[in-house]
């Protein structure tokens, strides 16, 4: 068995509303092949395991990852293809070598959203006998779960519409973000209504995408790069699937998923032990529920950190200096791109959008209506 | 030719598969309950005691294999937890915008079915609202069966 797992590279695409000078084949090979050319390997002879992520309908094939074997490293080899977050890759990745079975894995995440209607595709991911006939789809869901929390915890709507403020500001110092501009607190409120309270700039638009990373046995990392960035915790939890089956005041599952990824990396105190994080905020309200989920503050208290400051690019907790998913970063390669982000903090490659000094960072993605799912990835410089 | 000679073509799809799914035992009882009776069954676990809405076979907790047998009648009135009200279209939604989604809690059950509500202004709906459902006279054995809720 091996000690520990490392990133040694990772490479995304831009993103675009729609990406139609390319397939997603080639979307694949655009990262891919930066990955392998920054790291000196080849899937030949080094690279040994390989995950895609992505999502079947937005593919147009079922079992979508058999159509780009060629490109993944797949031909006459083990390759795997998961349909959830891309975090929830880096978990199974890192598993997959901390086992000894591996030692390179290439990870993948693509999604063309311009393929097709995300909420047709969404609407498909609610059980048929009692709720997909009702049309349902994650932005009606997600607005169930935002009305229910801001009335349990009596949060403002400016506290909710402040993560969009925060998030569209900060992406504009993304280079591979396609959604970004200073606005008001006004602006995004008085943007049009998608499903109360939830506005256009309140939710993740459609993008175009992908981002590849490469993880390494510990051996394998320090041959490779001076720079590993290491994988020191991971966690995941389901919550159920019904919405009625769930407090959507809060996240249980994410409370779960975030206590088992900082007890494997002996984080007692996020918001001290913590410099940087990227979550997973499909919806701006969601940015909230997550600081409860991952311990930045107390239930209930989501509004009131928004408020501080303190989670500003500027601030002591800074979260999303990406811009998150409201940046524009497709479904499903959300949470890889969110891991990419913070190897690039770790590494102080981040640019215009580096946190200073920056030696841990906390990811969180999520996948299913409302985070049914949450995975939790804690990386350090050490 | 290069690649920049090349304009973008895209092929057009369409998915389509009539399909039907079954309801399992307990969802079937459901369905015909409602549509011969007009009544709303839950299920409850004989072990924990707790009331599912939607009904369904097993309970997690106790990892108990429910039975048609334990299916109690719920509701019909119940209480509205959260709301929103929608405002785009959609070929899979049986209804146009805008038109207002709830969670509501049963009476008599511990978790909440999603539906609809109307007969109701927006500005007139709040969490803790209670509300009754409205039935189709013609039902076909789904959940638009119910037409949707509206305040008592």
């Amino acid at each position: 068995m091996t000690d520990r797992v490392a990133i040694v590279a990772a490479a995304k695409t831009g993103f675009s509303p729609s990406r139609s000078d390319a397939n997603y084949s080639e979307l694949a090979y655009e990262v891919i092949e930066k990955v392998l050319t920054e790291t000196g390997l080849t899937i030949g002879d080094d690279i040994d395991n390989s995950i895609s992520c992505s999502h079947d309908i937005w593919d147009g094939q079922t079992i979508s990852n058999i159509g780009i074997t060629d490109v993944i490293g797949g031909h006459l080899r083990n390759e795997e293809k998961m349909a959830m977050d891309g975090s929830t890759a880096v978990y199974y990745g890192t598993i997959a070598i901390l086992s000894g079975e591996y030692n390179l894995t290439l990870l993948l995440a693509h999604t063309k959203m311009s393929q097709t209607n995300r909420n047709i595709v969404n609407n498909d991911a609610f059980e048929p006998i009692f709720s997909r006939k009702l049309g349902l789809d994650y932005t009606s869901a997600g607005a169930l779960q935002a009305t229910r929390y801001m009335h349990v915890h009596g949060i403002q709507r400016d506290q909710v519409a402040k993560v969009a403020v925060k998030n569209l500001g900060n992406a504009s110092r993304n280079e591979t973000a396609h959604n970004f501009g200073f606005y008001s607190v006004e602006d995004i409120i008085e943007s049009p209504v998608l499903a109360t309270p939830i506005t256009q700039k309140e939710m993740a638009p459609d993008t175009d995408g992908a981002v590849a990373m490469i993880l390494a046995s510990e051996k394998a990392a320090k041959k490779i790069t001076k720079n590993p960035v290491w994988v020191n915790g991971i966690g995941s939890s389901y919550d159920a699937h019904y919405l009625g089956d769930r407090d959507l005041a809060m996240s249980r599952a994410l409370e779960q998923a975030a206590g088992r990824a900082y007890a494997m990396a002996g984080i007692k105190n996020p918001v001290k032990d913590v410099d940087v994080f990227e979550v997973g905020e499909e919806f701006a309200h969601q940015e909230l529920m997550w600081y409860e989920g991952l311990g930045l503050c107390e239930a209930g208290k989501g509004g009131e950190l928004i408020d501080s400051g303190r989670t500003l690019f500027e601030g002591d907790i800074p979260v999303n200096p990406s811009g998150g998913l409201l940046g524009g970063v497709p479904a499903n390669v959300a949470g890889l791109h969110s891991v990419a982000e913070a190897f690039l903090q770790l590494r102080g490659e981040a640019g215009r959008r580096q946190v200073k000094d920056a030696g841990v960072a906390v990811v969180q993605g999520q996948s299913g209506h409302c985070g049914q799912h949450h995975c939790v990835v804690v990386l350090g410089r050490d | 030719m290069t690649d920049n000679a090349l304009w973008p073509f895209e092929v057009e799809q369409h998915i389509t598969a009539m399909s039907k799914y079954y309801a399992g035992k307990i969802g079937s009882r459901f369905y015909i309950t409602l549509r011969d009776e007009g009544k709303i069954m839950a299920v409850k676990c004989p072990r924990c005691g707790k009331v599912y809405m939607p009904p369904r076979e097993t309970c997690g907790p106790c990892f108990y294999n429910m039975k048609v047998d334990d299916m109690v009648e719920v509701g019909p009135e119940g209480v509205v937890e959260t709301f929103t009200q929608v405002h785009y279209n959609e070929p899979v939604i049986p209804r146009e915008a805008p038109f207002v989604y709830a969670v509501i809690k049963l009476d008599g059950a511990d978790t909440g079915i999603t539906h609809y509500l109307g007969d109701v202004d927006y500005e007139n709906i709040s969490i803790g609202m209670k509300v009754t459902p409205v039935l189709e006279n013609e039902r076909q054995g789904n959940i638009l069966d119910i037409k949707h809720f509206k305040p008592v």
